[in-house]
């Protein structure tokens, strides 16, 4: 039997501070309450529709796929949701929860700044406090989101401590959480953390994988042979592959950052190159020395940033049901570039990993074949980046 | 469990009537040197058990100074293994029960049932693992126990309706945190005492202590009021960040400053 809040019996669990373990209790049932709650489900899905934008499209991706002269290649579009990211869907669910939890006050980690933009912009759309953490190097890199948090109420805290990324930034939030205990909110943003965090993202992210299952059948009448997704913490590639568990010749594929190489110092691979651990309230995978101390990482990609993963993915990998590839800042901003050219559509350096990816694996497959990549967000907020790595000059 | 150093001192102090002074200090912070001497000094000073902080990269439950003192600590070199050879020098010094304050990852990577083993070889009394509630407790209680080494569990102003639970499984003594949040000197409290000890006294068949933001002998004295004891740390590896390799003189002036507080009638 499974055990409640593990992933293969072993990743996952509520590895926390005492101070917050009723918290994590109180959420647990709240969310065992409202998960299968027709009015909450309606409510949820109403506000995707009618606020967010979805279902996202599901696009086919013509003159990429004769480029390419492998499979037929569609898109999944969560960049065209309100907010530009796949994001939205689980803050709107979280925020629906936490109002009817009581809480007034919310607040969140953030890497690249997409999450917290959604946590700013949901409380914006309901009225709480919002106070969002975010790691000083990230404060830089993502100032244009930094400024839309800020336009839309949101406190934004610059944490300097350890090397100032997303791993800092959730443990200052956590730290947050221990002493504002009563009041306030936690609102992950990932499939991380301890449980109910990494099931309840993954559900109201899996809305993602629900569309475009229903929307390949219509289009296609039959599943595809490959879904790919890129994978930080790996909330957009939970929801990617949720409802294709279970069809088991649907291959799925997770793309995480090599940023310089997984040879060098300077990488997020945590697939690639981590060890079992426990840390952020989870048992998984995590970049880390020989005595557990974790270890500073590094990607062009903010959102991609990260030490360790989400559990269920672990599980994903350990049972064989997913694979992971790591891929490199140079691939993924060709990928980018590529993706842009040929499509029109530019997408975040994020999904450009799982881009860069499925541009290895598409050559190989068969024309009547299908691959679905998710594009989990826009690239807007990585132009600055994206010039500066190439060398262009955009500031004023 | 087999009784260790670390009954044996609760023990004496409940003969004598005298309220149990615990002090902290990071290792490593300044040199292994330095934490030597300081333990020495601090047990000479007054200090009945001493917390010994294993510095961690990501420390979720500290605040700013012990922050700071585990990045100083990792800083210069300092790991798991250098730590427990410098407890078995201080250890042919000194009798003084010893605790290792330290998160989950840094036992389950070194192998949770060859860290008990050294735990017991080197000579330390128990562990305190802030990030491990009682719920994940199974990750090293096994292992705990069968090296005699306690596993001490924490109880904090938010376990309502959690205390008879976690007072029943406890042992060595009750870790009550003061207030919710993290480590840190406080120039008050928030917290209601009188309510937060009593499921305490009611279900506690232990000693309790009370920890996070004590700093000053009057808010001790004050403190030791509702338990069995006091634990000071934040106070101290701040005077190693000031006083740097000078900082044992401050901490023996400031440790003996809290017991004669203690001790008084």
């Amino acid at each position: 039997m499974e055990k409640i809040g593990r992933f293969a019996d072993i990743f996952g669990g509520q590895y926390v501070p005492e101070t917050v373990m009723n918290a994590v209790h109180e959420l647990e049932e709240a969310y065992n309450r409202y998960k299968n709650d027709e009015e909450f489900l309606e409510e949820y899905r109403t506000i995707c529709r009618e606020y967010a934008g979805r279902p996202s499209l599901l696009y086919y991706a013509d003159r990429m796929t004769k480029d390419l002269g492998g499979c037929k290649v569609y898109l999944k579009r969560e960049d065209l949701n309100h907010t530009g990211a796949h994001k939205i869907n689980n803050v709107l669910g979280q925020i629906l929860l936490a109002k009817r939890m009581g809480k007034k006050r919310i607040i969140a980690e953030t890497g690249a700044g997409q999450h917290g933009v959604a946590t700013a912009t949901a409380c914006a759309l309901f009225g709480l406090e919002c106070e969002v953490y975010m790691g000083a190097e990230d404060v830089e890199r993502q100032k244009l989101n930094v400024y839309r948090m800020e336009l839309l109420g949101a406190k934004v805290v610059s944490v300097n401590s350890g090397t100032g990324t997303l791993k800092d930034a959730i443990n200052e939030a956590m730290r947050d959480w221990a002493t504002n205990i009563d009041t306030t909110y936690y609102l992950i943003g990932s499939v991380m953390g301890p449980h109910p965090y990494p099931e309840m993202v993954r559900d109201f992210q899996k809305i993602i994988s629900e569309e475009a299952r229903e929307q390949i059948l219509e289009k296609e009448g039959k599943l595809p042979d490959c879904v790919v997704a890129c994978v930080g913490g790996g909330s957009n590639a939970m929801g990617m592959f949720y409802n294709f568990i279970p069809d088991k010749s649907v291959r799925l594929v997770g793309a995480e950052a090599a940023g310089k190489g997984v040879d060098t110092e300077y990488h997020a691979a945590t697939m690639a190159k981590g060890t079992l651990g426990i840390f952020h309230g989870m048992k998984s995978y995590f970049l880390q020395n020989e005595e557990g101390q974790i270890a500073p990482v590094y990607s062009i990609s903010a959102g991609l940033d990260y030490p360790g993963v989400g559990p269920e993915h672990a599980a994903l990998r350990d049972t064989g049901r997913a694979d992971y590839v790591s891929i490199t800042d140079e691939e993924a901003v060709q990928a980018l570039e590529y993706l842009s050219r040929i499509e029109g559509i530019i997408p975040a350096i994020e999904s450009a990993h799982a881009i860069a990816a499925a541009l290895k694996i598409i050559p190989t497959m068969d024309k009547n074949q299908i691959m679905i990549i998710c594009i989990s967000g826009r690239g807007d907020k990585d132009m600055q980046q994206i010039a500066k790595y190439r060398g262009v000059k955009i500031d004023g | 469990m087999a009784e260790n150093r670390l009954d044996k001192r609760f023990k004496e102090l409940k003969s004598e009537n005298r309220k149990a002074l615990i002090t902290f200090i990071t290792a490593g912070d300044g040199g292994y040197e330095l934490t030597e001497k300081a333990v020495l000094n601090m047990a000479e000073s007054g200090a009945d058990l001493i917390e010994l902080g294993v510095p961690f990269s990501d420390p979720i439950a500290e605040g700013p100074v012990i922050q700071k003192a585990s990045e100083r600590a990792l800083k210069n070199g300092t790991t798991l293994e250098g730590i427990f050879k410098m407890i078995e020098r201080i250890r042919q010094k000194t009798q003084v029960p010893l605790l290792l304050m330290m998160y989950l990852n840094t036992i389950f990577v070194y192998g949770t049932e060859r860290f008990f083993a050294q735990c017991k070889e080197t000579g330390i009394d128990g562990v305190i693992v802030p990030d491990m509630p009682f719920e994940e407790k199974d990750e090293i209680q096994g292992a705990a126990d069968k090296y005699g080494i306690h596993n001490i569990s924490l109880v904090t102003p938010a376990s309502e309706g959690r205390i008879q639970m976690i007072s029943a499984d406890a042992t060595g003594f009750l870790y009550c945190v003061s207030s919710n949040g993290v480590t840190g000197m406080r120039s008050k409290f928030d917290t209601d005492f009188s309510s937060f000890f009593a499921p305490i006294h009611k279900y506690a068949k232990l000693p309790c202590a009370v920890g996070f933001g004590i700093s000053s002998p009057e808010s001790a004295k004050h403190m030791s009021q509702y338990c069995d004891g006091v634990i000071i740390g934040s106070a101290i590896v701040h005077l190693v960040e000031e006083y740097k390799e000078n900082a044992v003189a401050e901490i023996e002036k400031f440790v003996t400053s809290i017991r004669t507080a203690l001790d008084e009638v």
